[in-house]
């Protein structure tokens, strides 16, 4: 076991064995599952160049044990590709380096944009916004052009947003990596159309591409309840623990390291916080929280009624952001 | 006991409450004014699935566009796109999920614009149950019509149907009856389904999720209630026949094949024997390979729709594309086994399009098709007929344009393994793909197999040409009964000798018969066809027509024929006349056959050079209604003809 792995709360219940019985009919959870490896495994059949971006949080990590079971007894069949803007959570490059790459033996891509690492570009130094656009949206277009990936999966729900409500399973992005919400695909059954306008690896030019989203039916309590049922270790930042914050309008801002600079008069508080989401540790939020087991975050989830994207910044920058961002090419 | 330990007791306690909750998908279709975003909007707040900051915001927007005045507009909830939300119309198809206590939804929320009826095709692909929405100040629609006939034609065989806007109608019942029986008489056009209508305001929340005040004459359940409580046919499909679509073969080592898939229908255990389609092959399931990458033992049994793994224990010819189905003989062995009905295989059907591309169909143009994990190329040979949803009638079109629904004949250059859609929904679809756009023009619903031409097309209605010779005449001249003795088996079984030593039989007692095999059609009558299967079916179907017009002029027809479908053979029956017919199995087994080999087609097939050979990699029905079965790698040509004698002289066919 790696120190990530085993310092992570893991589930207590005994996981799979339930679903083995001969049931007439299967639950919820068996049929997300059942939907999200066809789709994996389609688009393994369907393309060249297949590549999974992973973010380290829990929807990646239960698409990763998705992929792991489709090609079971065989390996994943692609690599997993981080889009790393150097301001994660500690936490998350050690469950990174020491469950996957370490412990699953996955073959794992680190993609950080050189130039904008170069020019010093950080959420705190230039905003959200240009950090969001150069250190994300741009390293993935990078990241996928440098490998001439055709097809990648990213971890999306359609409840976590309004725009991704809309959003195909298989979703065919420009040479550019646009998204054009009026050429959209329909898609009836699970026949997926997964044909693209590609380029031989030689041309200079780009073809299309496609983003695929196994998990777009699920929802939040969906991946909470399949991490508990399959027992996955996840970040340790999902579970409440006493940390050094600032609150700053009102949202409470984990001091993760010494890069972030304190307000005069500013000083870090230790708050029991935990995580609902994961991202750029000065642009996520961190919730006041008991819940330090998976169970306990699970019921407190079940309790609340908030969506978890309220903790991400870059959602609130105005009505229909999201969709903007995506149009431009952000995952 | 601890904090965590306490949670995990709460939270034993709700899974057992709510960790097994059905899943329905469902979908809503209303015009853009029926109220339709209102009621999902209604449906998502009063089921407690909107996170606050998004009411929020949407209580922030609403203001600020004023659409509903001072108070929230819930369509706002659903309405996602920019560009719908300024236009005030939903423009494509959004999927919502929310749950209550018993069950888990996933919403298909589709635009009710006439110009989208591919959208609603899309929606209800994948639902089990539709929503239909009527404004009951006007009552069934053109849109109402459209919107029935295209959820009946996707199969959904639950439908609510919700008269909204009663409110504004005054609460009036007499105005309810009128709507809910207009809306009945148009449903009895289609095909019998669950209806339920109800009386509901979405705005104001009566009937949606709690009983209404304004209407005590209305006692039924409201949109909630139903939506809870009707049956979902979640296991229907495991009900099925059995139809495994090879998505990928895998071969992580040496020691491991697997093939791993969706099952589409039906369910299957280890150590039954399948079928690889088309080829023909049959092999053993000897795993069913649990997916846990954590060493979990393998399952004994799966069922629709579990993605699996399976291998098989013998090496056959399988990848993407090939269907696994059972084999009926090894499933009459258990208990509750039943036959199965076997797929069509086939490279022509009929089959019901939505066209969803701007560019029109015309006949003859090439697309790619999607049925399953088999893609192929295949074209429309014909445009039979368009249908119109809103009155339900057919009419001859020589085009499809953008959301015109219609039947047309299809042909793939591969062979597709299908069931009608029906039957089975997963292996009765299929898209049509743009060649150059990749657009996806089409959905499609196959309605029928490669038996188009054994039917009549005049429907009965052509006069019969009545002879100037009774039957009764002809018999007592020749003395004979004209019947047609269809001689079937593998190729190599000695048809074609048998066929002639029964003719010499005959002519030797002074009867008249005729022979007709294959090789003689192709060279004439069937020039213009090929060796797939739909053109083998047409031309026994051609030699049986000639057989027909034999019979009629008294005489005996001998047709030698491989026909190899159980399904083709009755079709024969049925065609010359029960009393006509005789079926003669000529059962030399493949190995014989193949050592024979007369028309050195096997040595050709194994040399890749020739393809859909009948035992080899299309499958051999063997007949369990023969009349007679010779074992033809026995008996000499003219044993096997004495026999058949034999059998004609009892059933007093010939004197």
């Amino acid at each position: 076991m790696s120190p990530a792995s085993s310092t992570t709360p893991t589930a207590s219940a005994a996981p799979h064995s339930a679903s083995h019985s001969a049931a007439e009919r299967l639950g919820h959870l068996d049929l997300l599952e059942a939907e999200a490896i066809h789709i994996l495994r389609e688009t393994v059949a369907s393309y060249e160049r297949p590549v999974m971006l992973y973010s380290v949080g829990k929807d990646s990590t239960v698409m990763l044990h998705l992929a792991r079971k489709a090609f079971h007894p065989g390996r994943v069949p692609f690599p997993v590709l981080h889009v790393d803007t150097g301001w994660k959570f500690k936490e998350m490059y050690t469950y990174r380096d020491g469950y996957v790459r370490d412990e699953l033996g996955i073959q794992l891509l680190v993609h950080r944009n050189e130039e904008g690492f170069r020019q010093g570009v950080g959420p705190i130094s230039h905003g959200s916004r240009v950090h969001t656009d150069v250190m994300k949206t741009v390293a993935l277009r990078q990241a996928l052009d440098l490998h001439r990936f055709d097809a990648a999966f990213g971890g999306a729900r359609r409840d976590e947003e309004k725009s991704r409500a809309k959003e195909r399973i298989f979703s065919v992005r420009d040479p550019q990596h646009r998204w054009d919400p009026r050429m959209q695909r329909p898609e009836l059954w699970n026949t997926y159309n997964t044909r693209i306008k590609t380029t031989p690896p030689t041309a200079p030019e780009r073809g299309e591409s496609v983003r695929v989203f196994p998990l777009s039916n699920w929802t939040e309590l969906d991946v909470w309840l399949y991490v508990r049922r399959e027992a996955l270790p996840v970040v340790p930042l999902y579970f409440a623990k006493e940390r050094p914050v600032v609150e700053r309008h009102g949202t409470l801002i984990l001091v993760d390291d010494d890069r972030l600079p304190l307000n005069p008069g500013e000083r870090p508080q230790m708050k029991k916080v935990r995580f609902r989401t994961l991202g750029c540790y000065p642009l996520t939020g961190a919730v006041e929280s008991e819940a330090e087991t998976l169970d306990e975050v699970i019921l407190e989830l079940i309790a609340s009624r908030f969506s978890e994207r309220q903790g991400r910044i870059i959602d609130h920058d105005g009505a229909g952001s999201m969709e903007d961002k995506k149009r431009e090419g952000y995952f | 006991m601890t904090r965590a330990a306490l949670a995990t007791q709460q939270l034993e306690t709700w899974l057992a409450a709510h960790g097994r909750k059905d899943l329905l998908r469902f979908l809503t279709c209303g015009n853009v004014d029926d109220g339709k975003s209102t009621l999902i909007g209604r449906l998502l707040l009063e089921t407690e699935s909107v996170p606050k900051d998004v009411l929020a915001a949407v209580e922030r927007d609403s203001k600020a566009q004023g659409t509903q005045g001072e108070k929230t507009d819930l369509a706002f909830l659903t309405d996602g796109l920019k560009a719908e939300r300024e236009q005030g119309i939903t423009i494509d198809v959004a999927y919502r999920t929310f749950a209550t206590d018993r069950r888990r939804f996933l919403l298909a929320d589709t635009p009710g614009h006439e110009q989208y009826t591919r959208n609603m095709a899309t929606g209800a692909s994948t639902a089990e149950l539709a929503i239909i929405l009527i404004d009951a100040r006007h009552g069934v629609t053109p849109q109402t019509r459209r919107h029935s006939f295209i959820t009946s034609l996707l199969g959904i065989r639950q439908a609510i149907v919700a008269v909204n806007k009663m409110d504004l109608a005054g609460w009036d019942r007499s105005r309810f009856d009128e709507v809910r029986k207009a809306f009945l008489d148009v449903a009895a056009h289609l095909p019998a389904r669950d209806y339920h209508v109800v009386p509901i305001s979405a705005l104001l929340g009566d009937n949606v999720v709690k009983q209404s005040p304004e209407a005590p004459w209305y006692t039924g359940p409201t949109i909630l209630e139903l939506l809870e409580t009707l049956p979902v046919d979640a296991s229907g499909a495991a009900r099925g026949p059995f139809r495994f679509p090879v998505q990928l073969a895998l071969r992580p080592s040496h020691d491991f094949r697997g093939f791993a898939g969706t099952i589409a229908s039906g369910r299957i255990r280890r150590g039954e024997t399948v079928v690889v389609l088309p080829s023909g092959r049959t092999a053993q399931v000897e795993r069913i390979v649990d997916l846990n990458p954590n060493g979990v033992p393998d399952r004994d049994e799966a069922f629709a729709p579990m993605a699996v793994t399976i291998t098989l224990d013998r090496e056959v010819d399988c990848s993407r594309g090939d269907t696994l189905v059972r084999n009926d003989e090894s499933s009459s062995t258990g208990p509750e086994s039943r036959p199965e009905t076997r797929p069509t295989l086939s490279d022509r059907f009929e089959a019901t399009l939505v066209w969803m591309d701007e560019t029109p169909l015309l006949p003859g143009k090439e697309f790619r098709l999607k049925h399953g994990t088999c893609e192929t190329t295949a074209f429309v040979t014909r445009i039979i007929s368009r249908i119109d949803v809103t009155t339900f009638q057919s009419a001859p079109a020589e085009a499809f344009k953008l959301n015109d629904i219609g039947r047309v004949e299809l042909r793939t250059a591969r062979p597709l393994v299908f069931d009608p859609y029906r039957s089975v929904r997963a292996t009765g679809s299929f898209i049509l793909m743009d060649r150059i756009s990749n657009a996806t023009s089409a959905a499609g619903l196959i309605e029928q197999s490669d038996i188009g031409r054994w039917l009549d097309p005049a429907r009965g209605q052509l006069a019969e040409q009545r002879s100037s010779v009774t039957s009764a005449e002809r018999e007592a001249r020749y003395g004979q009964k004209p019947v047609t003795v269809l001689l079937t088996g593998l190729s190599g079984a000695g048809k074609s000798a048998v066929a002639r030593a029964l003719e010499r039989s005959l002519f030797d007692l002074g009867r008249n018969a005729i022979v007709i095999d294959g090789e003689a059609m192709r060279a004439g009558l069937s020039r213009d066809l090929g060796f797939s299967a739909a053109d083998r079916s047409e031309n026994l179907r051609r030699a049986m027509e000639f057989a027909k017009v034999l019979n009629g002029s008294g005489l005996i027809a001998i047709a030698a024929f491989v026909a190899p479908q159980a399904e083709t053979r009755a079709r024969c029956k049925a065609l010359i006349g029960h009393d006509r017919f005789v079926l003669v199995h000529l059962a030399a087994p493949l190995d014989h056959c193949r050592t024979v080999d007369p028309s050195r087609i096997y040595r050709q097939a194994s040399e890749g050079i020739v393809r859909d050979i009948p035992g080899i990699d299309v499958p051999y029905d063997v007949p369990t209604d023969a009349d007679l079965t010779l074992p033809s790698h026995e008996l000499n040509a003219d044993t096997c003809a004495d026999r058949i004698m034999g059998l004609l002289r009892n059933k007093e066919l010939v004197i």
